[in-house]
């Protein structure tokens, strides 16, 4: 190998014969990912900001509509202080699913994937720096949508450190598994084009049966039980165990905030999620 | 391998098939391609040059048939055989939100001994536009950025498949300067193109693919074999019907039919054939096959 490379080399210009690491291309690729997201105008609108204005409008819209209380004598809260964990919720599904669904099925599309798939990058640094961008910006949406509701809409924040806790293993667990199931769901569409088409929509309804913009407890048993069946619902419970006060708790489906079946069915969709991904994933299609 | 690896050839194909459903896209072909060589691929669209090329890449999965491409076999290859190639797609239609210098850049990492960044823009001349998003190129330039992709590795072997499609005359002939550079550093080069001038100018040899079969390989200076450079004297007859006749001695044929005409011969042309009419008249003659063979059948 040294021999063949040798000729043309000039000693100046190379690094090492020496293949570079998967795990330090794949925190390369974060970067380039994160500065690609924040350079497309759709992603940024439609994954990034989407939950802060949708919080602005549910703030503004529902102002006079009184409090949302957990019982005929309890203290109630804002519609704004309700309606954010689930936000926060929404910004994990856009960020995670929406986002690497259509912007993996649009780099398939497009030629970005055949392009990698004939270079040494390893589909392991490719999915850590997918993964991370997911994170990354997750985690800014996240402050984002926390600093606005604070200082903006004047929404009180836990002080409590446990909920801070609940709060962060929701967020790590939520973030991958979206992340995860986007990878997957990234394998339906079948072309670049109709990729929004085919992902938009299966991410709306969830946002309507899981909580997001009406209020779970008002939903008719049925679809409660149906939401019951994706992550989503898990995500919007756990913010709400987390940044509402406790006495809400009895508006969940069983009076309880059930955080062991929030990290049992967000754990259950990331192993889905990382099967599917695993199977389904191919830079090109080899047999076509 | 450093031993074995010289005086193998780069590329070997035996008895290479690609069938689809029953219709062979690749129905047979042999070929060997010599480190250092630049061996360019002619062949009209959908005759299976594309096809051929991709499962040289790793692409495609053959049919059947042997294929060894740096001595390994392109469907079981790994990582470390890919950073030894460089590939430059037919068209890709990335939305290009990367300035030039980043994307070069970040695809410098893949790869155990990149060239320099600043070489590589210099040498696809788009120094002027290292600044610049992928997506604000022209056509043109975007294309430079694919051939830039393909050679930041430094690859030993280097596939362009129809790299200067959408080039002005000027850009095409600085990108031939640019792979003459590539090969007198020893880079091996397969090409495919639809240019015949740029298979003459570039290639070492040259091979014509047509329905799935190499039709005719060789120096690109011999293709076709030498009847097919026989000159043709062209001109048209006293009822106006137009003449064809080849021949050794054109000038002869030339004095004879002016004096048996009697005078000046219309539409008189002396025809040279060059590398696209003799890859034209194997287009032709394999369509003529494919005809005759067709009318067999019914």
């Amino acid at each position: 190998m040294s021999a063949t490379t040798g000729t043309t080399g000039t000693a100046g210009t190379t690094r090492s014969n020496r293949p570079p690491s998967v795990a330090a291309i794949g925190i390369a690729r974060i970067g380039y990912e994160t500065k690609g997201y924040f350079r497309s105008p759709d992603a940024v609108f439609f994954t990034f900001l989407f939950p802060l204005i949708m919080l602005g409008i549910f703030t503004a819209a529902f102002s006079a509509a009184g409090e949302i209380q957990p019982g005929p004598d309890a203290e109630g809260l804002s519609i704004g202080a309700y309606y954010l964990p689930g936000m926060l919720a929404a910004g994990m599904l856009l960020s995670g699913v929406q986002n690497l669904a259509v912007d993996i099925a649009t780099e398939k599309g497009d030629g970005t994937l055949k392009r990698l798939g004939g270079t040494p990058l390893s589909p392991v640094s490719y999915f850590l720096g997918k993964i991370g961008q997911v994170f990354v910006t997750g985690v800014l949406q996240a402050a984002l949508l926390l600093l606005v509701a604070a200082t903006v809409f004047g929404i009180a924040l836990p002080t409590a450190p446990e909920a801070w806790l609940t709060f962060a293993w929701v967020f790590v667990l939520g973030v991958a598994t979206s992340a995860l199931l986007g990878i997957a769901l990234s394998a339906l569409p079948r072309s670049g084009k109709s990729a929004t088409a085919v992902v938009i929509p299966i991410v709306l309804v969830l946002q309507f049966i899981s909580g997001v913009y009406l209020q779970f407890s008002q939903l008719p048993e049925w679809m409660q039980n149906l939401a019951s069946a994706f992550p989503l619902k898990w995500m919007a419970q756990g913010m709400r165990a987390a940044f509402l006060p406790d006495d809400f708790a009895v508006l969940e489906q069983h009076g309880t905030w059930d955080l062991g079946w929030v990290a049992f069915w967000l754990i259950a969709w990331l192993v889905v999620g990382l099967v599917v991904s695993r199977l389904t994933f191919r830079w090109i299609r080899r047999d076509a | 391998m450093t031993a074995s690896g010289s005086t193998d050839a780069a590329v070997r194909i035996r008895g290479l098939r690609k069938t689809y459903g029953g219709l062979a896209a690749v129905d047979g072909i042999d070929l060997d391609i010599a480190h250092g060589e630049t061996f360019a691929l002619l062949g009209p669209n959908g005759a299976g040059k594309s096809t051929t090329i991709e499962i040289l890449e790793g692409y495609r999965l053959r049919t059947s048939g042997e294929v060894s491409v740096l001595g390994v076999d392109p469907a079981h290859a790994g990582l470390d055989w890919k950073s030894r190639l460089g590939i430059v797609l037919q068209s890709a239609t990335e939305s290009g939100v990367y300035t030039v210098r980043e994307q070069l850049a970040h695809f410098a990492r893949f790869y155990p001994s990149p060239r320099n960044v600043d070489e590589v823009i210099a040498a696809v001349g788009l120094e002027a536009k290292a600044g610049t998003r992928v997506g604000k190129l022209s056509g043109g330039q975007r294309r430079r950025v694919d051939v830039a992709l393909g050679i930041i590795g430094r690859p030993e072997l280097l596939f362009l498949d129809e790299p200067t499609t959408g080039f002005d005359p000027e850009a095409r002939r600085e990108f031939w300067k640019l792979i003459r550079g590539l090969k007198a550093e020893g880079t091996t080069i397969v090409l495919t193109t639809h240019y015949l001038d740029e298979a003459a100018q570039l290639g070492d040899r040259a091979g014509v693919i047509l329905g799935g079969r190499l039709v005719d390989v060789g120096k690109v200076g011999e293709l076709g074999g030498a009847d097919a450079r026989v000159p043709i004297v062209r001109w048209r007859d006293r009822s106006g019907v137009t003449r064809e006749e080849r021949t050794e001695a054109p000038a002869e044929l030339v004095a004879s039919v002016a004096r048996e005409l009697g005078g000046e011969p219309e539409g008189l042309e002396v025809i040279r054939p060059s590398l696209e009419d003799i890859y034209l008249q194997l287009v032709r003659a394999a369509g003529a096959e494919a005809h005759d063979a067709e009318e067999v059948l019914a």
